[in-house]
């Protein structure tokens, strides 16, 4: 089952695309991570998973096949937007008595135990909490409704360390208990390498890769070798980012389960995956979806 | 965390070896070092994930891969627990190899080879000696095309 499917899923603001030619499926399961640049498109879509805004053109389906903003698949999927959607003067217990009554299921008691477990105190003002107790509680809120789809929009963007560590231990927690299936955007790729197994990169509206991270990591190579080569090599091979100094040249490139691509006298090393996200965010041109691209050369100094 | 459990992982960020690696490496050294023998039972998936904020499948995939290596046995709803010990050498015999080392290390010294190098020199001769042992064939994992 896909937790998310699009086909030519696009979505036009004015004159501007937010999003162009989105076709994706994220299978349940997973944390899959949702990364790229700002403006790149992911809050767009985001929000068209949820329904909260309509394709322009193409389609977009949850939990298996339901309609986006559907009342089955608004029953299934939980969204906690970017800006910590609180109100500031309503108490905590006040969050929980609206939320329950404004949703078809939730789970009063799991909510109070989780707040109880995070000494957020019931009878504080919302905005009176400090930044991670106030994304615990919308966390803590949206998990109440016993979702199968968690979606968190730049979930960590404002936390410290130390709240960013507890609030993805309980989505993860939760992850392990429920099975809940996870999407989450950030351009925080450093964190990401930890906590996701799934990766969608988006750049300048366009999906540019989809896929299991271990399978990613395993089909991707860094080669080095000599320079003077790195030209004639590159014209065979698929190479996603390529840097060159004087004598030594680094090409990332995609191996398609080929390990006798590396050429004579070249090292093949394994690549992490803020290194591959990276790689693909300096070429918005190069893709890592099922079907070929390819790339050339561009040296850079040094 | 986890009460029952014989081991606690931690993670090192900087040192670019995968997460799930790092959860296998630490149960070996710790079976290399004694501080786990059979029997023990190492940390709940679900304990493991809430105090690493790590993926799930992370810590399943650590399991399987020690569990593949014949280190641990999986008991259905009670946990990981360690089947075997890792060879492991007396102190006796440690400690007669670490003086017939340090000899060598002070001859390298004597001829001018510094720390790097006596670990390189050190570390090609024992793949050289696994290699000659299982009959000159390459080592395995190389992806180098010579």
């Amino acid at each position: 089952m896909s937790v998310i499917e699009a086909n030519g899923l696009g979505k036009r603001f004015g004159s501007t695309w937010a999003l162009r030619d989105c076709s994706l499926a994220v299978p349940a399961g997973h944390v899959a991570a949702l990364v790229g640049p700002n403006g790149a498109g992911k809050t767009t879509l985001l929000n068209l998973a949820v329904g909260l805004v309509t394709p322009t053109v193409g389609s977009v389906t949850v939990l298996g096949g339901q309609a986006a903003g559907s009342p089955a698949a608004l029953d299934g999927i939980a969204f906690v937007a970017q800006d910590v959607p609180l109100y500031g003067n309503l108490s905590a217990a006040d969050m929980l008595h609206l939320t329950r009554n404004l949703n078809r299921h939730f789970d009063q008691r799991a909510a109070e135990r989780r707040l109880a477990e995070l000494d957020i105190p019931l009878k504080r003002k919302a905005g009176r909490l400090s930044g991670g107790q106030q994304a615990q509680l919308a966390l803590t809120l949206a998990l109440a409704r016993r979702p199968r789809l968690l979606i968190l929009d730049e979930p960590m963007a404002m936390l410290d360390p130390v709240a960013r560590h507890n609030f993805m231990a309980t989505v993860l927690t939760t992850a392990v208990d429920e099975g809940v299936s996870v999407l989450l955007s950030s351009h925080v790729l450093a964190e990401l390498e930890r906590v996701a197994d799934f990766l969608v990169l988006l750049s300048h509206g366009r999906v540019q890769v989809a896929g299991e991270v271990d399978e990613l990591l395993a089909g991707h190579r860094v080669l080095v070798g000599p320079a003077a080569e790195a030209d004639r090599y590159a014209e065979r091979l698929a190479v996603v980012h390529a840097r060159s100094g004087g004598a030594q040249a680094h090409l990332l490139v995609r191996m398609n389960g080929d390990a006798a691509r590396v050429p004579p006298g070249w090292d093949a090393h394994p690549v992490g995956l803020e290194e591959l996200a990276l790689a693909y965010l300096r070429e918005p041109d190069a893709a890592a979806l099922p079907g070929p691209a390819r790339r050339t050369v561009t040296a850079v100094a040094g | 965390m986890d009460g029952g459990a014989a081991l606690e992982f931690r993670l090192d960020p900087a040192s670019g070896v995968p997460t799930s690696q790092q959860l296998v490496q630490q149960v070996e050294h710790a079976l290399r070092l004694g501080y786990l023998k059979p029997g023990d039972r190492l940390p709940k998936v679900r304990d493991a994930v809430a105090s690493l904020a790590i993926n799930p499948n992370t810590v399943l995939k650590a399991y399987r891969e020690l569990e593949l290596k014949g280190l641990t046995e999986g008991r259905p709803g009670q946990g990981t627990f360690i089947k075997a010990t890792l060879n492991r050498v007396g102190l006796p015999e440690l400690t007669k190899l670490r003086r017939s080392l340090l000899g060598w290390v002070s001859d390298a010294d004597t001829v001018g080879l510094d720390a790097d190098g006596m670990a390189a020199l050190f570390a090609s001769v024992v793949r050289d000696f696994a290699e000659r042992r299982s009959g000159g064939a390459v080592a395995e994992g190389s992806e180098r095309v010579a």
